[in-house]
């Protein structure tokens, strides 16, 4: 399961410092990152919580901007881009999976999945998006009346459907048991694998790193690992 | 439908009520626009058409007697294009089954059919010109008394009781506001229009070959005001009583107070609900907005843009606008259809001619839509600051820093959930601003609506209990001495009898000048007084004239300065009087004279052609009967009559009106303070429910959510009074006219209705939404964010 290494970078950061300020105190999330993804990668971001994964992951997704430091989609500099572009970066380019999945209560499933084949310029039907995560049957129910493994798989399907270049997920099983995760985690390798997509999962959760093509620790706004994994395993033998 | 819309339609579903409310409240709005505009522009075209369609005149002028060959040298007038003349008198009639007598106002029709003021027959046909005892009667009053043609009844021309024979039913231009002399009001049963062939008339008034009134058309380019001076100074050797123009006739001037007062509604009443709706929408839109911070956050990481995050709420917004507007649009039409038929009972046009008020449709569709658009922006806007990736994160929890305010509540000691009603009202002041702004602005509809209320009431009692207290007011056929009291107090049932002299005036100043009535007060005068807008009664000077101030300001005079008065019928003098004094007087238009300085002036014996007597309420019929066979008498005024009259006319019209307007400006009142409660649950279920897990009852809890509301409208209560206050100024300003200026009087009566009102309004709204504090899961209330 060797990847070639020659494969051009999606994504490049250069020294990404990340401060928050509310009120008084101020937070270092980030402090000067390096990282660069490939294309058809599938990395996870390990670390703690506070470690800085979730705030590298949206100034990678062009959702928050550095305090300091690069960010480079392909050749074009994210940090230097007017919020029209960034929503057009993001409309184009990005798959979003969050923790909490972020459905829209009131659509139903295929209807979360509208949301983006609507405005996307070259996607899946919300029905071809559905099936590949396993929930043709279920494409008519509304978030409520879907468990938490299958609002999660909508949500990678509402992230799958616009054919994105980098799919980023954010915790996309911290709020399941592991028998769901381990589903969901089978949803996004096959996206990774059929289609290729430049995946980075975040989680706080070393077993799954096992699936891995690579794997970047943080701790404390600072990369201290980043290794290929040689043993990659398929989700289904991962267990936690 | 695209996904986003879907979601729109289930959000709009979620928060139905409040919808409803905001769209009432904007409906309402849109409902008095269209309601009074569309009926306002259907009276218009339709007197409009009427007078065209009738030849209404444009100029009026009365005299004693002219030879009927004036006719022809008026034609000759630059300007005018038609003229006619005809013989007018007033005459007692006596119908069968009624006690009293009837004033009825003969007109005689040309011989060669009229020309102008076309009657237009409802009924038989007009008089046979050869055949003397043939009338036609106005049709309201024909219908009162169900005179049909062939009917007869007995009239007191000149003197002489004669037998008239009905032919018609008529309907005229002159006449659509029939208002009996000296009267408030139309009255269809004691006064009446006859139409009398020109030769029975002349026959019977002594005027053959002559006329006393005559009608103009003008040309196109026919100047009014000239008119009026040259035949003011032809028709001076005549005994002229003055040209006027359409804006002093009475029926013209009664319909256009009323429809200036319709256009007034439209413009003062909608701006207040306008406004109160564009706060809610703001209101319901930036709660709803801070509920989906998360929605809205994930839909920026999708790859929406701001513009289509924005045009998704604006569209929510708007859809309320469209409620809202197709509400307005229902009931404006329903009440317009009602207002329309209110006036048709008023106002006697023979058809009406519909407007469907487009203009007052599309402006306040406009109006409506970019009220909400408005309201909506402002929350929207501040949806659209935050970055993706903060908006999705829950808002942190508002800041409450310890201030002046604290130390003062801390001082008080206050309850703990009483602590949690200032705090919520100091840390949200904007919120609270506007639930007191709406509420108050609720309040101050109300204090308008019942200020009309009022404002008549007030002009009631202060011709009804102040200025006329004598139950009959008489009018002579001619002046006489003043013995003609003392014959008058021999009338049965009669208790006492007072002297009056009233004439018909031009009052001058400078180049400004009023055809109005001079009015001579006797001395030790007790029923019929001069009062003024405080119900005070006004001592007459010993010397000069008293005016009321709408005339002084007509008039551009000020006490001190000379006033001349030309009289308009014999003896025809001419006076130069000094005005003593000035005086508030809404309904006055007269000029007022001590008796003994009128008659100096004029040097000449008192005269009496008015008397005003007070009669034991049992003699009345007997003093009835003896009036109609007095042919010296006139005609006559039944005071009690005209009370009954105004009443029943206040309590019919006015009430509806008052009704309404209680029902609309509560909906303000509602709509406010069920939104400002639904947010207030909707943000603090969290806190609520956790009081509720801490072991407070349901009815402790619940005084967190109703205690807020209701301090809020108590303190709205005295603003609202206030801003009352002003917009009955405002609506003063408005509809007074030139004959007519509404006091401005505020009763304590209709300052505690309006509180009274909307405090059981707002506790009626904020009680549904406590019951929904009822239906609160506590679990889930407390694992939901925000």
């Amino acid at each position: 399961m060797a990847r070639d290494t020659q494969a051009l970078p999606v994504f490049r950061a250069e020294g990404l410092t990340r401060i928050y300020r509310t009120g008084a105190v101020e937070v270092r999330a980030l402090r000067g990152v390096d990282l660069s993804l490939t294309e058809g990668e599938m990395v996870v971001l390990l670390g703690a919580s506070g470690s800085g994964k979730s705030t590298l992951v949206n100034i990678l997704g062009g959702l928050d901007l550095p305090t300091d430091g690069r960010v480079f989609f392909r050749e074009r500099e994210l940090t230097r881009a007017s919020d029209r572009a960034l929503t057009a970066f993001r409309r184009d380019h990005v798959g979003f999976v969050f923790q909490f999945y972020n459905l829209v209560p009131s659509l139903t499933a295929r209807e979360n999945v509208a949301l983006v084949t609507e405005i996307a310029r070259n996607p899946m039907t919300p029905e071809e998006a559905l099936a590949r995560v396993g929930l043709a049957a279920r494409m008519d129910h509304f978030p409520a009346e879907l468990s938490g493994g299958e609002q999660q798989r909508v949500a990678i399907a509402r992230a799958i459907a616009k054919r994105p270049d980098v799919l980023l997920c954010d915790e996309p099983t911290g709020a399941l048991d592991s028998k769901t995760g381990i589903q969901v985690l089978e949803a996004l390798h096959e996206v990774n694998r059929d289609l290729g997509t430049a995946t980075v999962l975040i989680t706080h959760n070393a077993a799954i790193q096992r699936i891995a093509h690579r794997v970047v620790v943080l701790a404390d706004g600072r990369v201290t690992r980043d290794e290929i994994n040689t043993a990659r395993v398929l989700p289904a033998e991962v267990s936690w | 439908m695209r996904a986003l819309d879907r979601k729109l339609l289930r959000d709009l579903r979620q928060i139905w009520a409040q919808t409803l409310a905001i769209a009432l409240v904007l409906g309402c709005g849109i409902m008095v626009m269209v309601g009074a505009q569309a009926t306002q522009a259907t009276l218009v075209q339709t007197q409009a058409a009427y007078y065209d369609r009738h030849r209404f005149a444009d100029i009026f002028a009365g005299m004693t007697r002219a030879p009927a060959e004036i006719v022809s040298t008026v034609a000759m007038i630059p300007g005018v294009a038609q003229v006619e003349g005809r013989i007018g008198l007033q005459a007692v009639l006596d119908i069968d089954g009624m006690a009293e007598p009837a004033t009825g106002r003969i007109l005689s029709l040309p011989a060669t059919g009229p020309t102008l003021n076309l009657p237009l027959i409802r009924r038989g046909a007009l008089p046979d010109p050869s055949r003397p005892e043939e009338v036609a009667l106005s049709e309201p009053f024909a219908e009162a008394h169900d005179l049909i043609p062939g009917s007869r009844f007995h009239a007191v021309l000149n003197g002489q009781r004669r037998e008239l024979t009905v032919t018609g039913w008529v309907l005229s231009p002159e006449f659509i506001y029939a208002m009996p002399p000296g009267a408030l009001m139309p009255d269809d049963r004691r006064f009446g229009l006859i139409w009398m062939g020109e030769g029975a008339a002349a026959a019977a008034m002594d005027m053959q070959g002559a006329v006393n009134e005559l009608a103009l058309r003008l040309t196109r380019e026919g100047d009014s005001r000239a008119v009026i001076d040259a035949l003011d100074t032809l028709l001076d050797p005549y005994g002229g009583t003055g040209a006027y123009g359409r804006d002093r006739q009475v029926s013209h001037a009664f319909l256009d107070g009323e429809l200036s007062q319709l256009g007034a509604m439209a413009v003062y009443i909608p701006p207040i609900f306008l406004i109160v709706s564009a706060f809610l929408v703001n209101m319901v839109l930036g709660r709803l907005i801070a509920m989906e911070r998360v929605q809205i956050g994930l839909l920026k990481a999708l790859g929406y843009g701001r513009a289509e995050i924005a045009g998704h709420y604006l569209k929510l917004a708007a859809l309320i606008g469209v409620i809202g507007v197709g509400l307005g649009w229902g009931f404006g039409w329903w009440i317009a259809d009602a207002m329309i038929r209110l006036y048709g009972d008023y106002f006697r046009f023979p058809f009406i001619l519909r407007d469907w008020g487009t203009r007052a449709l599309v402006i306040s569709a406009l109006l409506g839509l970019a009220t909400v658009g408005l309201g909506g922006l402002r929350a929207v806007w501040s949806s659209l600051k935050l970055p993706p990736a903060e908006a999705m994160q829950p808002p942190a929890p508002p800041v409450f820093a310890r201030g002046m305010a604290d130390r003062v509540l801390a001082a008080l000691r206050l309850r703990q959930t009483t602590m949690m009603i200032f705090r919520s009202i100091l840390r949200w002041p904007g919120r609270a601003a506007i639930t007191l702004f709406g509420v108050s602005a609720s309040v101050g509809a109300l204090v308008m609506s019942y200020f009309m209320m009022d404002a008549v009431e007030l002009l009631g009692e202060s011709v009804f209990q102040q200025a006329n207290r004598q139950q009959v007011t008489i009018s002579l056929s001619q002046a006489q001495t003043e013995s003609a009291v003392q014959d008058a107090t021999s009338l049965p049932g009669v208790l006492r009898a007072e002297a009056s002299y009233v004439m018909p005036v031009r009052a001058l100043h400078g180049h400004r000048s009023r055809l109005t009535a001079l009015q001579a007060h006797f001395p030790g005068t007790e029923l019929a007084r001069l009062v003024d807008d405080a119900g005070a009664v006004v001592a007459l000077p010993v010397d000069g004239v008293v005016l009321p101030e709408m005339l002084a300001r007509a008039l551009g005079i000020s006490a001190g300065e000379n006033l001349r008065i030309e009289m308009l019928a014999a003896p025809r003098a001419v006076l130069d009087l000094p005005v003593a004094r000035i005086i508030p007087q809404g309904l006055g238009q007269e000029v007022h004279i001590a008796a003994p300085a009128l008659f100096a002036a004029m040097d000449s014996v008192p005269q009496v052609n008015m008397i005003h007597l007070a009669v034991q309420s049992d003699r009345m019929d007997a003093l009835n009967a003896a009036i109609k066979e007095t042919p010296a008498i006139a005609g006559l005024t039944d005071w009690a009559e005209v009370r009954r009259q105004f009443d029943a006319t206040l309590s019919e019209s006015l009430l509806t009106m008052v009704l309404i307007y209680t029902l609309i400006g509560v909906l303000i009142a509602i709509g406010v303070v069920y939104n400002a409660a639904r947010i207030q649950l909707s943000e603090r279920s969290y806190e609520l429910a956790s009081l509720r897990v801490l072991g407070f009852s349901r009815a402790e809890v619940g005084y967190v959510l109703v205690g807020e509301m209701m301090l809020l409208t108590l303190l709205a209560i005295p603003a609202g009074w206030v801003l009352g206050v002003f917009l009955a100024q405002g609506m003063v300003g408005a509809i007074s006219t030139d004959m007519m200026q509404l006091p401005f009087h505020l009763s304590r009566r209709t300052y505690a209705l309006a509180a009274l009102a909307v405090f059981l309004a707002a506790l009626g709204a904020v009680l549904m939404v406590r019951r929904r504090l009822d239906r609160v899961d506590l679990a889930t209330a407390l694992k939901s964010r925000a």
